[in-house]
Formats: structure tokens, C-alpha cells, sequence
């Protein structure tokens, strides 16, 4: 038994502060790490759905990594996997529920994928990566971090997709008649997925100008 | 010329390192290479420097577009009169169809080489001849009617997105002229397809559809003779028309030795295997179209010389070619038949092949190395 006395660690230590920071930027989910890209160019024609789901997973991985954190000493690792499947998927049901209930319209849109974050690569590689070794606080942090990584990229996607494909802005239209009227239209492709990949490879284009360390040394 | 020369001469210490326009080097040098050739000598070794470089093979393959670029002028007056009720002299049709592809000329060279040297400059190379005939291809592939800014985007997109993301110039995957068609039909499908786009400024009564449109919706009595098809006095994207005028720039391109005649050859020779395959299926209408009229309508012809022979994005060895080509063809002619949402296959099936090329390449290498190792094996075991 290790009974020895340990200093508390502050609750926003600058280690701490690093688990939410990190994923915004350096060690992204989607620019960085490459995952969870399906539902990124799934969800993201319009920016409403990119939002509700870039709440959904941030407040699943969040609570997952938690409740994943509190059993990690208790899972036998042969059978980690499907422990760890039966919390997340006990967390979407509820998600989707919630969904269900009090925006029907964006979870009729948002369809199978909300169901489909279950199988979403972010939170199972943060649950196996990091949950299973660490508290519950870091834990804790670590899951928004990485939702709200996941949730940026989405929601910058999303932006310029509805702006460029559909002319508007969270629903409002934006691009004013009168350049309608002069001959501009939309750009069907937009609301295309492969677009949004082109849209996320621009994303991670210019994310690597700006921080070289990104960059792979050949 | 001597006096040309010496301007040029004048001016280079201008831009060379330290001058004045140092940043606007590339320019230049791009300027200067096309119109004289460039005096570099190699200084170590031996070499044979050949006067056929890129901008040469690139002249040649704009020099054989420009019978079905001007065929294609006076194809957008003809059907633009003829749609008025009125059979125009020669030069006013030309004229008219000149005043229209201008403009779209203008606007791809003007986009396409502003963005090529921009990144030139910020990569420290120089401008490549690469989009000297993108730049053409591209208004000779979209519709006349097509709007400007359309063009400027699409054009836009295909040479960062397309090309110099994967580092300009003969390393592009996709071919950038076909990319930004691609472009243009996903993005603005109105301005892209159906029977209104392909005659400038027609009568709203008067049918303006392709024959490939018109085969998609089932008017096969409306489809123009052969003749007509084959000459090019039908509808269609700008210089895509006349079969008849592509045959002259092959011609140039396979005499220069340019254009490479195994994925013509094998680019007709699928669409034809396709063509007679569903002749003899016969199951609807469309599959009972005689397989010689697929290959002349629509963008069949332009496709299997300019696009599919890039040397860049086509396969590199010889039986590759062989197999690249005849799956274009084929998958060509499938799209046509098959997909009742786009009228015409042979952009996506040549983008298709584009992308599985060095794939096949592969495996032709690896083919060929099991059969050497197999030789070696029956000569050493003896």
C-alpha cells in the first residue's frame, strides 16, 4: 500500500493546464492526430449540426475518460476494450436521447452519427491512452481538451463550408441578394463531403506554416 | 530579335540576386526562357543537353491545340446564329465566338500564372511551363456561357489544389486542366450541364442540347448525323467539338513524337471494346447507339488526345500505357451508359485513371521483376 504523502497537486497546475491546452493546437485530434475525420466530414455542411456534435463528443469524451479514469484500476486489461465500449455507448445513448428530446430537428440531421461515437477513434484512443493511467481530474480535462480540439476544427470547418456552400451563417443568410443577383452562386461542391476534406487539409496546411515543429523531417 | 535581345539583356541585372527586382526573378526568367532558349551549359561531366525541353514539348502541345481552338471560335458564332434562325458568314461567326473565349482565355492564363508565380517565388524556383497549356486547355473544356469568376476559381483551385500542393509542375497526381472541370461541374452544375449552357446567348425555344444530352434523356432521333459529329457542327463545351480538328493536333503531337500513340490507340480501343460490348447487350436504347458514334461524341476525342496522354499523371511504362488507356475508354463509355446523372464519363474516368496510374505502374514493375527472377532461376539452376 503507498501511504506516502503527497502534495496536492493545484487543480489548474500549469501540467494540468497543458491537457486542455494541448489538444487545441499541437496534438489536435483531427489536424494532428488524423482522427475521427468521418463524422468531421460528415456533420459539418452546416454549422449547426457541427456545433450540437461538437458538444456531444466533447461532453462524451469528458465523462467517459471520468468514469473510465475511476474504474482503470479495476478493469481486468483482457477485457478493457469492452468495458470501456459499454461506457461510451451508455453515454451516447443518453446524448442521443437528450437530443432526441430537446433539438429533434438537428438530431434528425445529425442521424447515425451520433450514434456512430461509439466507434469515434478520439474517445477510445484517449480512454486507452490516457484514462486508463491517469486520475480522474486529468482525466477529466484531457476529454474536454480533446472535445473542444475536435470541436474547433469542426466548427471552423462548418463555418466556411455553409458560408461558401449554402450562403449562410448558422442558418442566417448572409450573402446579401443583390450578389445573387449579379451572377453569384454557390458552390455545390461545399456541401459535398470531399470538400470538407480539402477544407481540412487546408486546416492543417496553414496550422503547419504557422508551428514548424509539425512538420515530418524526411 | 537582336533588339529584343538586348533589352532583355539590358534589364537582367535587375532581377538577377541583389538587383532591384530580385523578388520579381522568376517573372523574368520565365519570360526570357520562352522566348529565347536558355544558354545554361553543364560544368561537370558529360552531357547532351537537348534544345527539346519542357517549354519546347509544351509549345508543340499548344501549337496542336490551336486547329480545334479555332474551330471552336467559329463553332460558338455558328451555333450561336444558327440558333437565331440565321446561317452567319465565316468571319462573323468567328468573330462572335473570338469576342466570347477571349475573355475566358484571358482570365485562366491571368488567374493560373499569377497563382504559379506566386508560389514560385515563395518556393525560390522558377515558374514552370506546366500551366502554359493547362491555361488553354481549360477555357477549351468548360462551356461558352461559363462566367468569368467561375473560371478564375475553378482555375484557382485546380493549380494550388490540384498541382502545387504536391509540388508544382510534374509532380501533380490529377491532371490540374481536368481538375478544374471537375471543379466547375460539382460546384455550379447549372452553369455546367444540361441544354441551356452550350450556345451563347441562344433562343430560349431553340433545343440546345449536346448529343450526349441528348442520348442521356432518351431523344435519340435528335442526335446529328455522324458527319455533323464528327466535323464538330454540334453544341458542346468550347474546342471539344471537332473530332476532325483533334485528329490534326494528334497528328502534330504523334509526329513530334510528343504525344504518345499507346494511350490514344488504347483510349479508343476501350471505348470501342465497351461500345461493341453493349451493342451486343442491347438492353435499352442508349446501349444499342452504334459503339463509332461514342467515339465521337462529347469530350471522347479531346479526352483520349490531350488529356489522358499527359505524360505527367499517365502511366509511365509501356504495357501500363496499354492497360491506363483502355480503361479510360472503357470506363469512359460505362459512365455515359450506365449513370443517369452525369451526361458525359470520360473527365471522371480519366481523373479516375489519373489516380490508380502509379498503381499500375507498380504492379507492371513487379510483374516484370518476378519474370527476370524467374529467368535467373531457370538458367542458374542449370
Amino acid at each position: 500500500m503507498s501511504t506516502e504523502i503527497r502534495e496536492r497537486e493545484a487543480l489548474f497546475s500549469s501540467k494540468n493546464i497543458k491537457l486542455l491546452k494541448n489538444p487545441l493546437s499541437l496534438s489536435n485530434p483531427i489536424t494532428v492526430q488524423v482522427l475521427g475525420i468521418c463524422s468531421a466530414l460528415a456533420v459539418t455542411a452546416k454549422l449547426e449540426p457541427a456545433i450540437v456534435m461538437a458538444i456531444s463528443v466533447t461532453l462524451v469524451t469528458a465523462v467517459s475518460n471520468v468514469v473510465i479514469s475511476f474504474l482503470r484500476n479495476g478493469i481486468p486489461p483482457r477485457i478493457r476494450i469492452i468495458v470501456q465500449l459499454v461506457v461510451v455507448a451508455t453515454l451516447v445513448i443518453v446524448v442521443d436521447q437528450i437530443l432526441k428530446a430537446f433539438v429533434y430537428d438537428v438530431s434528425k440531421q445529425l442521424s447515425v452519427f451520433v450514434g456512430l461515437i461509439i466507434t469515434n477513434c478520439i474517445i477510445m484512443g484517449r480512454l486507452e491512452a490516457f484514462a486508463m493511467a491517469n486520475k480522474p481530474w486529468p482525466s477529466f480535462l484531457d476529454g474536454i481538451g480533446n472535445g473542444l480540439g475536435y470541436g474547433l476544427i469542426l466548427i471552423i470547418i462548418a463555418f466556411f463550408r455553409e458560408l461558401l456552400g449554402s450562403g449562410s451563417i448558422y442558418g442566417f443568410h448572409l450573402i446579401p441578394e443583390s450578389f445573387y443577383e449579379l451572377g453569384y452562386k454557390n458552390n455545390g461542391l461545399m456541401i459535398l463531403p470531399p470538400m470538407a476534406l480539402i477544407v481540412v487539409g487546408v486546416i492543417i496546411w496553414v496550422q503547419r506554416y504557422y508551428t514548424r515543429d509539425l512538420i515530418e523531417k524526411n | 530579335m537582336k533588339a529584343l535581345r538586348k533589352l532583355l539583356d539590358k534589364q537582367k541585372p535587375h532581377f538577377e540576386k541583389g538587383g532591384r527586382f530580385e523578388k520579381f526573378h522568376s517573372a523574368f526568367d520565365s519570360v526570357e526562357t520562352l522566348l529565347f532558349v536558355p544558354d545554361k551549359v553543364t560544368f561537370s561531366g558529360s552531357h547532351i543537353r537537348d534544345s527539346i525541353d519542357m517549354k519546347r514539348t509544351m509549345i508543340v502541345v499548344f501549337i496542336s491545340l490551336i486547329p480545334a481552338l479555332l474551330f471552336g471560335m467559329w463553332n460558338i458564332g455558328n451555333q450561336h446564329f444558327l440558333s437565331l434562325g440565321q446561317v452567319p458568314e465565316l468571319w462573323t461567326a468567328f468573330f462572335y465566338g473570338f469576342l466570347k473565349m477571349l475573355p475566358i482565355i484571358i482570365v485562366s492564363y491571368v488567374v493560373g500564372l499569377g497563382i504559379e508565380i506566386i508560389f514560385a517565388q515563395i518556393k525560390g524556383h522558377e515558374v514552370n511551363e506546366g500551366f502554359f497549356v493547362s491555361g488553354l486547355l481549360i477555357p477549351m473544356i468548360v462551356p461558352p456561357e461559363t462566367p468569368l469568376w467561375q473560371v478564375a476559381i475553378a482555375v484557382a483551385f485546380a493549380v494550388v489544389f490540384a498541382k502545387e500542393v504536391f509540388g508544382g509542375t510534374g509532380m501533380n497526381i490529377v491532371n490540374p486542366a481536368l481538375t478544374a472541370r471537375a471543379f466547375l461541374f460539382f460546384a455550379y452544375p447549372a452553369d455546367m450541364s444540361g441544354d441551356k449552357v452550350w450556345i451563347a446567348d441562344k433562343l430560349d425555344a431553340y433545343s440546345g442540347a449536346t448529343p450526349l444530352g441528348n442520348a442521356l434523356v432518351g431523344n435519340f432521333d435528335q442526335i446529328p448525323s455522324t458527319y455533323d459529329m464528327f466535323m464538330g457542327f454540334i453544341p458542346g463545351s468550347n474546342g471539344e467539338t471537332s473530332v476532325l480538328m483533334i485528329l490534326i493536333g494528334a497528328a502534330i503531337l504523334l509526329a513530334t513524337g510528343i504525344g504518345n500513340w499507346r494511350i490514344m490507340l488504347s483510349v479508343v480501343v476501350g471505348g470501342i471494346v465497351m461500345g461493341l460490348l453493349f451493342n451486343w447487350w442491347g438492353a435499352n436504347e442508349y446501349m444499342e447507339l452504334p459503339f463509332y458514334n461514342h467515339l465521337i461524341m462529347g469530350g471522347f476525342a479531346f479526352g483520349a488526345v490531350f488529356m489522358a496522354t499527359d505524360p505527367v499523371t499517365a502511366t509511365q511504362t509501356k504495357n501500363g500505357m496499354y492497360i491506363y488507356g483502355f480503361l479510360i475508354g472503357a470506363i469512359a463509355i460505362l459512365i455515359r451508359v450506365f449513370n443517369p446523372a452525369y451526361p458525359e464519363g470520360v473527365m471522371l474516368s480519366i481523373l479516375l485513371m489519373n489516380v490508380f496510374a502509379p498503381l499500375i505502374d507498380h504492379y507492371v514493375i513487379e510483374s516484370n521483376i518476378k519474370k527476370r527472377l524467374k529467368r535467373i532461376k531457370v538458367l542458374v539452376s542449370n
